[in-house]
């Protein structure tokens, strides 16, 4: 029985037509994975089903009934829920205000949270999603939160179920247990849409597979039988060689954190944010750091970066103490990939050539007596954008704003700017701090940006890559430390990890006691 | 001056004094919570009183009872607010702006309303104000009108809708996470805006107040800053009904201190009148410095854009 | 309905959107017009005329004009970075006053200084002076996140009765019979006029000398540059290594100068003294005009102009027609409106959508 029908879905925005035709059927107690890499249209396709975008062409109809487009409570009162990939939760509301939320009629006078509390506590038993009502949402793991969000759609009585990249914040573990769910799901008749870009899971969990790729459904085949040459054939289209590496002994020691520690700010008996941890990154060598988002991460790119003082231990930048200001770190050689590239790595509103020299504007190659030198920070622009192949600035020029850029182009922007320094640098970058350096890039970026680490790395810079995602870590890394509440780990070769082992740590049950405290071997 | 404010303080005649003073204070505080609380600024509330004021000044004087008067500012009110919501929640226009261009719209409009009906007077014409309720058997209460009655029941109201029900739920949603009211098949748009007119309706009878309760008459620059005032007001009480009361009744305390200060002082009557404004900055200091603002308050939310 | 970012912004529109904002102004303005029950037709020729239609007029209007380019440039740049600094009224009377104060005190003497040192003296006393003041909530903001349009707003109070008090008291002109003025400055500090027989003076080359300064400081100078960054993005500018409480320290004092100055222009120009109501809002004017001006530096001078000859074209026309001078502040806060919305609709798309109702 098809409990879903897409027809003819177009959604156009601006020049980017972000899906072309998509017709797609899915049939009651069926898992079904939407596949496709970074871009190619499947968040627009189930916005659009779930009613915050309104398709330019075609109709949907849920269980037999058209859906009015635009609509989401229609969405949601024809049993259609959504697990959206960046959660839509109140951090300063309680689990239960969340949930209840737009399930009574605005103007009731009392809002009847005893019966709520009840229907909720028995949906999760139900389900066996394990959750406290008066719990503040801001205060819940990650994993908990995701918990959250699916009550939400159980709870409102949801049939089919959409999970936006359900698995990109979760531990391996964890994400057994999103699967197991999805298993109880499935024997309660409900219908689920997994959209994924990752292929092993894709093949696990769903029954069928649907392809997306620029925008267009180029395929849908049963998952038994299906290979993952094949699945990524389809998904990419086109040949993209992984990125390869020159092997090259490493040198001595670039960085190295000593004990360090970063108090928490605000709640004085908090646990720190980092927590006594040693590192040491060799020159020519990746070190990633693995971990579930919100373990210290953060800070330990913001003291890596020079934006945060450590409030014990040490760091040292090739033997030197800097001055946490990015400004010291810069001049020492370190080279800086933030993790929000629009939020923190660019000013959108200024031009490209400006924020190609934003590091640098200060040097004697671009400023003279406190007047820009625009012809030689142009110069200097043009050059970066022809070496590091940023595009879209051919039609518009250096001078559009930056905001105009593509997310892959103006990760390459950035990246562009932190390795090329200014005409005066007689050195290429000694470290390299890269933060989550291919969230949502395609495929071909993705490619690049880690061909461009490989490079550095030949030419004797020491990378440090901080990233959730393992895939992108067992690819890059020479060595691998995961991190856990502040704690990091001991940094082994990546051969000596297995997946399961890295999950394990994630979640901080170590299975080796003894490495948390030696200093850096191997 | 010696012990004299503290026998000033003790007596009733001053409290009376201070309840009257934090009535237009109470009511504006309210008004731009519950804005705030959405997840809009609204700096049009300057304005918004001085139309309030006028509009239903007004009306009593073409006739209308004086109830009728407090409806005519809170619609005057709502105009104002349906323009700010239109502005900067429809066209996500800058908060700071928006608010402040309507201050100065609502401001002009009054003034040249004013003028237009009353074109050659020399003393304002006056109304017959508000009398005091004095039928109430409790002191200090029964020598305020009926509309700080209003204000003080407004404040468990506002409390109650924000905390016990679901539009208040949504509400504080939309003020927090707006994707998360959206996903739950609430429109943003809809309830900022609703949010922002009925705010706005409260900061009209804030200033009707003025004219039908604590004067008599409309005059030019009558306001004098109160708004603002308000809006300090809204971080000093860390956007909660409860410690709006608390902090319009603290402001009211030290305005009518100021007042009985000034006889036989030795410092300018000035400095007296500057303490009420000086200690709203000190308060939004203290506060702010670890206020929970609502999340998402001054961004504007736009559906669908990539 | 709903907003759709346009892929380019219409340059067209873009060009057209003060035209368009002041064409819906006049259509609204005239609406009050006829309620104040004048001829429409009239009345508006009367505004144009008495705003630039004769030498006297025109001179009227630069006068005017001259303080509201100063307090205009001081919002323009903050806003850059911003800082949004609504306290340049109070801005203005503190520099008046520092002006006042060294150049005017005991009976016109004051120090005993060849006006040539004395004059920048008291130019700079006012830009220091109004520096100072905005330095308080700029830094109340970067440190502790205190919103400065309230303390700065809450300030303009508070300085007009420290005035008032200075007025009463200290400063106080005692042959002034009674009014609350001030001890006048030397007649050699006061400026020269520019144009015989007009109250138009050297103040306005000044105003306009550094409208040009600032323009190129934003354009061309590594501090226009960090200006401009912390403005759109403090976070990327504080990644990038910009220090981005020292650019809004320096905004401040320049913003709080500039203010500072217009209140000091105001009184070597045109006044001489100081009284309460030396300003009829040329504060919150210049806030109004920086927005009208897309906060650029050179429009400033263009909307500054405009401002006040429809200031000054609204008190002609009000003598000769029944309109209250009130209109003037309609007229400019209608099209300040109108103006946003033009600019945002040039680079946003309004589209309909069919959207079922929802809550």
């Amino acid at each position: 029985m098809t409990v879903l029908r897409l027809e003819g879905i177009s959604k156009r925005f601006g020049a980017l037509q972000a899906n072309d035709g998509i017709s797609l059927e899915l049939a009651r107690g069926e898992v079904l994975a939407l596949l496709g890499e970074n871009g190619a249209g499947k968040s627009t396709l189930v916005s659009i089903l779930f009613g915050h975008y309104v398709a330019d062409a075609g109709q949907i109809e849920a269980f037999g009934r058209v859906l009015p487009p635009g609509d989401t409570r229609a969405a949601l009162n024809a049993g259609i829920g959504m697990v959206h990939q960046h959660f839509t939760l109140a951090d300063n509301l309680s689990v239960l205000d969340n949930v209840m939320l737009g399930t009574e009629p605005l103007w009731r006078p009392v809002s009847g949270r005893t019966a709520a509390r009840t229907r909720l506590l028995a949906t999760a038993a139900k389900f066996g999603l394990g959750v406290n009502p008066d719990a503040r949402v801001g205060d819940l793991s990650v994993g908990e939160r995701q918990r959250v969000e699916i009550l939400k759609a159980l709870v409102r009585g949801a049939r089919v179920l959409i999970l936006d990249e359900p698995t990109a914040v979760l531990t391996p573990q964890e994400s057994e247990s999103l699967f197991a769910t999805l298993g109880q799901l499935v024997a309660e008749g409900l219908s689920v849409i997994f959209i994924s870009h990752k292929l092993d899971e894709v093949l696990r969990v769903s029954h069928r597979i649907a392809v997306l790729r620029a925008g267009r459904l180029v395929a849908t085949l049963p998952a038994s039988g299906a290979t993952k040459a094949q699945l990524a054939g389809l998904m990419v289209g086109r040949e993209v060689a992984p990125a390869t590496r020159v092997a090259r002994p490493r040198g001595e020691i670039v960085c190295e954190l000593r004990n360090a520690g970063v108090a928490a700010a605000d709640r004085r008996d908090a646990r720190p944010l980092l927590d006594g941890v040693n590192l040491a990154v060799h020159a020519g060598e990746v070190v990633a750091v693995a971990g579930v988002s919100g373990n210290g991460q953060q800070a330990l790119a913001e003291v890596l970066c020079g934006l945060r003082t450590l409030s014990a231990g040490s760091l040292h930048v090739a033997g030197q103490t800097l001055a946490a200001t990015p400004r010291a770190f810069i001049a020492a050689g370190v080279a800086r990939v933030p993790e929000d590239r629009h939020a923190v790595g660019a000013i959108g509103d200024l031009a490209v050539w400006e924020n190609a020299v934003l590091e640098r504007y200060r040097s004697p190659a671009f400023a003279r007596a406190g007047v820009v030198r625009r012809d030689a920070a142009q110069a200097h622009a043009r050059r970066l954008v022809e070496r590091f192949d940023v595009r879209g600035v051919e039609a518009s020029g250096l001078g559009a704003p930056a905001r105009r850029l593509s997310g892959g182009n103006l990760q390459k922007l950035i990246l562009g700017r932190a390795l090329l320094g200014d005409p005066g640098a007689t050195q290429a970058p000694r470290l390299i701090v890269a933060d989550q350096p291919t969230w949502g890039l395609d495929v071909g970026a993705v490619a690049y940006v880690h061909q461009q680490l490989f490079d550095a790395c030949a030419a004797g810079a020491a990378v440090l890559l901080i990233s959730e995602d393992l895939d992108e870590i067992f690819a890059l890394a020479d060595r691998i430390a995961v991190m856990h509440q502040g704690r990091l780990g001991a940094a082994r070769p990546a051969a000596a990890w297995t997946l399961g082992e890295i999950g394990l740590a994630m979640t901080g049950h170590a299975g080796h006691a003894g490495e948390w405290e030696s200093a850096n071997a191997a | 001056m010696g012990t004299a404010w503290l026998d000033q303080i003790a007596s009733l005649p001053f409290w009376i004094a201070v309840l009257r003073i934090a009535t237009p204070l109470i009511l504006g505080t309210l008004g731009v919570l519950l804005c705030e609380r959405a997840g809009v600024l609204n700096l049009g509330i300057e304005g918004i009183m001085v139309a309030g004021a006028f509009a239903g000044w007004l009306a009593v004087y073409q006739g209308g009872g004086l109830w009728t008067g407090v409806i005519a500012a809170a619609l005057a009110g709502a105009a104002f607010g349906a323009l700010h919501a239109v502005l900067t929640v429809l066209l996500g226009l800058s908060q700071h702006v928006a608010g402040l261009g309507i201050t100065l719209l609502a401001t002009s409009l009054a003034s040249f309303a004013y003028r237009v009906s009353f074109p050659k007077v020399d003393s304002p014409p006056t109304i017959e104000p508000f009398a005091p309720m004095s039928a109430l058997p409790l002191p200090v209460l029964n020598a305020q009108t009926p509309l700080t009655l209003l204000a003080l029941l407004l404040v468990p109201l506002l409390a109650w809708v924000l905390y016990r029900t679901p539009l208040g739920l949504a509400l504080r949603m939309v003020g927090e996470n707006p994707a998360a009211a959206e996903g739950q098949g609430l429109s943003v748009a809809r309830l900022r805006s609703g949010a922002v007119v009925a705010g706005s309706a409260l900061m009209g009878v804030a200033g009707a107040f003025l004219t039908l309760s604590a004067f008599n008459a409309f005059y030019f620059n009558m306001v004098n800053g109160r708004g603002w005032v308000c809006v300090a007001l809204v971080v000093f009480a860390s956007w909660r009904p409860g410690k709006a009361l608390l902090g319009a009744l603290l402001f009211g305390f030290f305005d009518a201190l100021q007042l009985r200060l000034q006889e036989g002082a030795l410092v300018p009557y000035q400095f007296y009148l500057m303490l009420p404004y000086l200690m709203a900055i000190v308060a939004l200091v203290v506060v702010a410095r670890r206020a929970a603002y609502p999340q998402a308050l001054m961004k504007p939310f736009r559906k669908g854009e990539r | 309905m709903q907003l759709e970012r346009r892929a380019e912004p219409s340059r067209a529109l873009l060009v057209a959107a003060p035209f368009v904002a002041v064409v819906f102004t006049l259509l609204v303005s005239s609406l009050l017009v006829a309620w104040a029950g004048a001829p429409v037709g009239r009345a508006y020729a009367l505004l144009l005329e008495g705003g630039f239609g004769s030498r006297f007029a025109l001179t009227e209007t630069l006068t005017r004009a001259t303080p509201l380019m100063l307090t205009g440039l001081a919002a323009a740049v903050a806003f850059r970075a911003r800082l949004f600094n609504i306290g340049a009224e109070g801005q203005l009377y503190l520099g008046a006053l520092a002006a006042v104060a060294v150049g005017g005190l005991t009976g016109g003497t004051g120090l005993d200084v060849s006006p040539w040192l004395l004059m920048p003296a008291m130019l700079i006393a006012a830009m220091l002076a109004g520096a100072l003041l905005l330095l308080g909530p700029a830094l109340l903001k970067s440190r502790f996140g205190v919103d400065e349009v309230v303390t700065t707003l809450l300030a303009n109070f508070i300085v007009l009765l420290f005035v008032s008090a200075m007025l009463d008291g200290p400063m106080k002109d005692p042959s002034a019979m009674g009014w609350p003025q001030s001890v006048a400055l030397q007649d050699a500090l006061q400026f020269d006029k520019l144009i015989e027989r007009s109250r138009v003076h050297t103040g306005l080359l000044l105003a306009l000398a550094l409208a040009v300064g600032l323009w190129a400081l934003l354009r061309f100078t590594t501090l226009g540059f960090e200006i401009r960054a912390v403005g759109a993005n403090p976070r990327a500018a504080a990644f990038a290594g910009m220090a981005v409480t020292g650019t809004m320290v320096k905004v401040a004092l320049l913003s709080g100068a500039l203010a500072g100055l217009a209140g000091a222009v105001e009184v070597a120009g045109r006044t001489g003294y100081v009284t309460l109501d030396m300003s009829p809002g040329y504060g919150y004017g210049g806030i109004v005009i920086a927005m009208l001006a897309g906060l650029n530096p050179l429009a400033v001078v263009a909307a500054a102009v405009f401002v006040g000859g429809i200031q000054v074209g609204a008190d002609s026309m009000s003598r000769a027609v029944a309109v209250p001078t009130y209109i003037a502040d309609v007229i400019v806060a209608v099209a300040l409106l109108a103006m946003l919305v033009a600019t945002l609709l040039a680079q946003y798309r309004l589209r309909l959508t069919p959207r079922a109702r929802s809550a």
